[in-house]
């Protein structure tokens, strides 16, 4: 059985104990999005202010568990300044080391699934969260903002003209 | 481990465990320490060989064959049924006792049958703000087609419903539904009392006794609701089985809920003539093993003695209480009536600085298995002002040890996410 170290590092803990950007961006002109975990209960509400196509400044609010929450403040940490594709995509990598995949969205026991060495690299402090992979349950509650911020770009691109 | 319980109990825990394949078993190299019976309970080896010898040696379809096994299948079926009856003090089990599929079943028949029989637009039931959504999302579903009015009866102090206006709430309703114990605070509700109050204003009483009929002793005769319904799984029967009991003229009158095979009379090209009770409501092939399980399960719990079974919850309670209040002081808080004999064996937790999920997370990794989340109750969270709790639950297998496991196990949480 995977231990609590795999799941709990000094990262996420400081994450959930420190949350950055966590503020709520007035809104409009910021974007605005909710996400639920209807299971627990976990809330992430996504402030977003994006301007010709880059994300300027986000804010998270809600409340949830450290993986939820921790989660939710890396992410501010590495979409902040990134153009809306480059977030796109951070997203899609976050979800791939999740293992969820765009075609399926089923947890994939697979090894050969799991990211490289080189592509954890890449993603900086955000590969702290990788333990989740370990614990099902506690996926829904490490991709809860991801999902709620692609609903938030979402509304940029829909009212881009 | 034996202790003060178990001598006043009538009962050692420890040799109950035996009877259990899965609490003998160790669970990822851990002792498995199970305090999540409010969700679903484990079951003794007992139930389990009854179910198999039922499927090994005389399974048949019921109520239809005139060969020996199926008279076979049909006798041990129905039983059941007068054993279940019994149980609960039921005065006529062969028409009072229906099987449904759980207790939300036998509650989502309440609400179609008799409300669709007796609510109109304008009329008005009563319910409590600590139901689980078993006991509320059936009526909200008919309200919003039917249009009646939903009032509530609200948490007042230490986990107690408020119950100071209890004839005002009641008054010109035609039903009231209540839980019979909050799975939520463990709160154990005054039933009688509202019954009396909802009988004087010509209401019906349905209650919820799916964590009441597990854990006391319970007698529909004098509890003074009409209608009871409780969940099989959660007293050590099998999953799939549920029970309503009823008042016989309350079912008699009540039309059927879903139609099918054995529900019938009669059936014509226009019309059907339904069945008798208990048929009536139990269209289709019944869960047969499952109703066989259950009625395994009620003569084990009757072996131990429904008094002795309280006692011993009361008393894993009152230490379990003790216990936790001495190791973590302010930095725990449970919620619900702060007197053991107030509350069912449930004891909901906050943990300073620690979120029910992670909580049961850190708990899980020493083998102690708790609930964490909204426990099907969101309006009764959010009046506490909670999204989440972490519930550790109690039953006959449980004792001082588990509790000490727990404590223990919170103790390492604090350190972890202090
Ligand atoms: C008070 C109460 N009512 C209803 C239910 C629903 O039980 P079931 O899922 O077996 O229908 C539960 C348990 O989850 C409960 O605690």
């Amino acid at each position: 059985m995977p231990g609590l170290e795999d799941l709990y590092r000094e990262i996420i803990l400081d994450h959930y104990r420190n949350p950055r950007n966590a503020k709520e961006l007035e809104s409009p002109p910021a974007l605005r999005a909710e996400g639920y975990n209807p299971l627990c209960g976990d809330e992430v509400v996504i402030t977003l202010l994006v301007d010709e196509g880059r994300i300027q400044d986000i804010g998270i609010g809600g409340q949830g568990c450290s993986i939820s929450r921790s989660s939710a403040s890396l992410m501010t940490v590495s979409v902040k300044g990134k153009t809306l594709e480059e977030a796109s995509a951070a997203i899609r990598s976050f979800k791939a080391m999740m293992s969820i995949h765009e075609s399926s969205l089923a947890p994939a026991a697979s090894q050969t699934e799991t990211p490289t060495a080189a592509e954890l690299a890449k993603m900086g402090e955000l590969a702290a969260l990788q333990g989740v992979v370990k614990f099902p349950v506690r996926i829904k509650c490490a991709v809860l903002a991801w999902n709620t911020l692609s609903e938030c770009m979402a509304k940029a691109t829909d009212a881009q003209p | 481990m034996a202790g003060l319980s178990d001598l006043r109990a009538g009962f050692d825990p420890a040799t109950v465990k035996e009877d259990f394949t899965l609490l003998r078993n160790p669970h990822h190299d851990h002792p498995l320490v199970y305090l999540d019976s409010a969700a679903s309970s484990q079951r003794p080896d007992s139930v389990l060989a009854a179910m198999d010898d039922y499927y090994c040696r005389s399974h048949a379809n019921v109520h239809r064959g005139v060969y020996r096994l199926a008279e076979e299948a049909t006798s041990l079926y129905e039983g059941a049924r007068q054993k279940i009856g019994d149980f609960i003090g039921a005065p006529d089990p062969g028409r009072e006792i229906i099987f449904t599929k759980n207790v939300t079943e036998a509650l989502n028949l309440v609400a179609q049958s008799w409300g669709r029989a007796n609510l109109r637009p304008g009329d008005a039931i009563v319910l409590t703000e600590i139901e689980h959504h078993a006991n509320l999302v059936p009526w909200l579903m008919l309200a919003s087609e039917i249009g009646f009015e939903i009032r509530y009866l609200r948490l007042g102090e230490d986990g107690e419903l408020d119950l100071s206006r209890l004839e005002e709430t009641v008054e010109g309703a035609k039903l009231v539904g209540v839980t019979m114990c909050s799975n939520v605070l463990g709160t154990l509700v005054p039933v009688s009392q509202i019954a009396q109050a909802a009988h004087a204003a010509g209401a019906v009483v349905v209650a919820d006794g799916a964590q009441y009929v597990p854990h006391l002793p319970t007698d529909v005769s004098s509890l003074g609701a009409d209608l009871m319904a409780f969940t099989g799984h959660k007293m050590l029967g099998p999953t799939g089985i549920g029970v309503l009991w009823g008042k016989a003229e309350i079912l008699d009158a009540m039309p059927p809920f879903l139609g099918g095979g054995e529900m019938i009379k009669d059936v014509r090209l226009d019309g059907f003539i339904p069945n008798d009770l208990p048929w009536k409501f139990e269209a289709g092939t019944p869960p047969i093993a499952e109703a066989i399980g259950l009625g395994a399960a009620v003569d084990y719990l009757s072996g131990l003695g429904m008094a002795a079974i309280r006692e011993h919850e009361i008393t894993l309670l009152s230490y379990a209480m003790k216990k936790l209040e001495a190791d973590h002081g302010d930095a725990l808080v449970i919620h619900g009536p702060s007197r053991p004999e107030r509350r069912g064996g449930v004891l909901s937790m906050q943990l300073d600085g620690v979120h029910a999920h992670d909580l049961s997370q850190v708990l899980d990794s020493r083998g102690v298995c708790v609930r964490a989340g909204h426990h099907c109750a969101k309006p009764l969270m959010r009046c506490l002002g909670l999204a989440a709790t972490a519930r550790a639950s109690f039953y006959i297998y449980n004792d001082e040890s588990d509790i000490d496991a727990l404590s223990d196990a919170l103790g390492e949480a604090r350190s972890f996410f202090a």
